[in-house]
């Protein structure tokens, strides 16, 4: 049985259009991320399926409840773990979480062992009695994740689990994310824009501009990209560009050369043979050549022409960018 | 139905374990009414003294800055869902199995106990200010209270339930609250006023609040002089169209009120965005 089926989801703020009509399905126990820059739609995505926004359009099924029609035995279903910090910091750890079983009327026999047995595995026990406020972001992500589970939940959708954490505490948390998985058998909906961290997805839905543009396993859809990724640096891209396509027609059945950040990129299906080739005859001055694996950054810059992280960049950086390149083509 | 009244006693729990927590907030919600107490007791006691014949201004104003205590509590209840909604709290209430008028029902609840704890709290002045106090006085006056700020958290509610920050919310209880607060009797006897001025304070819900708990204060005697006198001038009572309101009919008012506030607010707080 699936545990999250979507058909045809839209949501619409006005004019703009934010997520338009999305399908997947997500099966029991499967970890599905949903992958794509800020604003694609993704939060909007999981606030629909968790009954906190209306739909615009289409139907969702939570673990066989409808969204709109049952929207309380949804809620009963599910855990979430919001990206923005949705604790109260006044009070303790504890008293949080005490709170939540309260609202999800968890048992008085089963609430305090529950509290006491999720507390420990996130290594919170010693600070269950200190308040939410003197907490470091990574101390109040693995409380929201606790919290997140009080209810037993079937599914536990987490919005950017870990933005703005350390890299030391975002592997911590994936951690505990995939031991839970593996514990309980929980289905996990996770968003995020993170490359790495939708890896540990078992199947990735890549979105943009409120459409599914791809969803595969991370495997499969790196794997559709032919081989190796190459990266160029000419003096002149651009030209570098058009003489690869031009001496290389085989290029333009993958993925074709894209001149992105400075560096021309593209991929072959075996890339130690390609490259003698390349510097045998290639006239273009080049300055550097780079071959790789290709990452899940390679699929969206393939899907859209553009790769996730320029979305965070802001204009200052992109624009300091240009005038370097420029500085050194001369 | 459970839900609901679940999503009540939640919401009305943490209420007042915040309210316990932060003691700077019980001391905060005395400021100003004391500040008013103290400052215009003794600016206008002489002054104003000649318009409520009998009482003293002071124990004119006292009553009223009971009520004014608990509309400064009641109403800063909404500002506590704006709080959350900045905070990110609410998503964790609202995305639980709670109903939602029991969500705004405890909320209404929560800051109703702790408006009435107030309430009750500036009773200790009584005995300096020359207001006589006696214990069935405060028996009667409990419930009073509490139908009164459960009435006016439903407007604090109301405020909020499309509010996004905080800044907004002190805004519009700056722009809502102040007039109401001048205009309801709490100051000065609203029947000698020019007529704007009258008949905005007979549409403020606070004028029959403040009049029911002064007749309760001063006896019904005194407080109760209205139109009947014939000299309205001289009145310290609400009169609506020549009646000269009882305390049960002011409670009624509030409680219409209230059942009306909460109505509209439970409506707008569960709309789905």
């Amino acid at each position: 049985m699936n545990t999250i089926e979507v058909e045809e989801l839209s949501r619409n703020f006005g004019q703009l259009v934010a997520v338009d009509r999305v399908s997947f399905q997500v099966a029991e126990g499967e970890i599905f991320g949903f992958l794509g820059p800020n604003g694609a739609g993704k939060t909007t995505t999981i606030n629909m399926l968790c009954t906190l926004l209306a739909l615009s359009g289409g139907r969702a099924i939570v673990n066989g409840y409808d969204v709109v029609r049952q929207r309380s035995e949804v809620r009963h279903s599910i855990g979430l773990v919001f990206q923005e910090p949705a604790l109260d910091e006044y009070l303790t750890a504890e008293q949080n979480l005490r709170f939540h079983a309260y609202a999800y009327n968890i048992p008085k026999e089963l609430r305090e062992k529950r509290i006491g047995k999720l507390l420990e595995l996130v290594e919170l026990s010693d600070r269950r009695k200190s308040k939410v406020r003197t907490f470091s972001g990574g101390m109040k992500r693995r409380l929201e994740i606790a919290r997140g589970l009080l209810h037993n939940p079937r599914v536990l959708f987490l919005d950017e689990p870990t933005l703005g954490l350390d890299p030391q505490t975002r592997r911590l948390i994936w951690d505990y994310i995939l031991a839970l998985r593996k514990e309980n058998n929980l289905t996990i909906f996770l968003t995020t824009h993170y490359m790495d961290e939708a890896e540990n997805s078992d199947r990735i839905s890549i979105i943009d501009h409120g459409r599914i543009i791809a969803l595969d396993t991370p495997d499969k859809l790196k794997d559709a990209l032919g081989g190796d990724v190459i990266t160029l640096k000419a003096v002149d891209n651009n030209a570098a560009a058009l003489e690869l396509k031009e001496r290389y027609p085989e290029l333009s059945s993958g993925p074709s050369p894209v001149v992105q950040n400075g560096v021309i990129t593209f991929s072959v299906p075996q890339g130690e043979k390609f490259l003698p080739k390349l510097m045998d005859s290639f006239q273009s001055h080049l300055l550097s050549i780079g071959i790789r694996r290709p990452t899940l950054d390679d699929v969206f810059l393939n899907l859209t022409g553009r790769a996730i992280r320029d979305e965070e960049a802001g204009f200052k950086e992109q624009m300091k960018g240009m005038v370097m390149r420029r500085g050194h083509g001369r | 139905m459970e839900e609901v009244f679940r999503g009540m006693w939640v919401v009305a729990y943490r209420e007042l374990l915040r309210f316990v927590q932060e003691r700077s907030r019980i001391f905060s919600s005395f400021a100003m009414p004391l500040l008013f107490l103290v400052i215009f007791g003794a600016g206008f006691n002489r002054i104003i003294g000649a318009m409520t014949p009998g009482v003293d201004y002071i124990q004119f104003m006292y009553p009223g800055i009971i009520a004014m205590t608990v509309l400064m509590s009641s109403v800063m209840s909404g500002l506590s869902i704006v709080w959350d909604r900045e905070f990110g709290f609410l998503k964790e209430i609202l995305v639980a199995p709670l109903g939602r008028s029991g969500i705004v029902l405890g909320k209404a609840a929560g800051s109703a106990t702790v408006a009435v704890i107030q309430g009750i709290v500036m009773l200790v002045l009584a005995p300096f200010l020359g207001v006589s106090l006696s214990p069935l006085m405060v028996i009667e006056l409990i419930p009073m209270l509490i139908i009164i700020s459960l009435s006016l958290s439903g407007l604090g509610v109301l405020i909020a339930s499309r509010m996004r920050s905080q800044q907004g919310f002190q805004i519009i209880v700056q722009i809502i609250i102040m007039p109401m607060m001048f205009l309801s009797g709490v100051f000065f006897p609203v029947n000698n006023v020019p007529t704007w001025m009258e008949v905005i304070s007979k549409i403020n819900p606070l004028t029959y609040s403040v009049d029911a708990i002064r007749q309760l204060f001063l006896g019904k005697e005194i407080a109760g002089m209205g139109g009947t006198m014939g000299q309205a001038g001289n009145a310290i009572g609400v009169t609506v169209f020549g009646h000269t309101m009882t305390i049960l009919q002011d409670v009624l008012v509030v409680v219409i009120l209230g059942v009306v506030l909460l109505s509209i607010a439970t409506w707008s707080f569960s709309k789905q965005e």
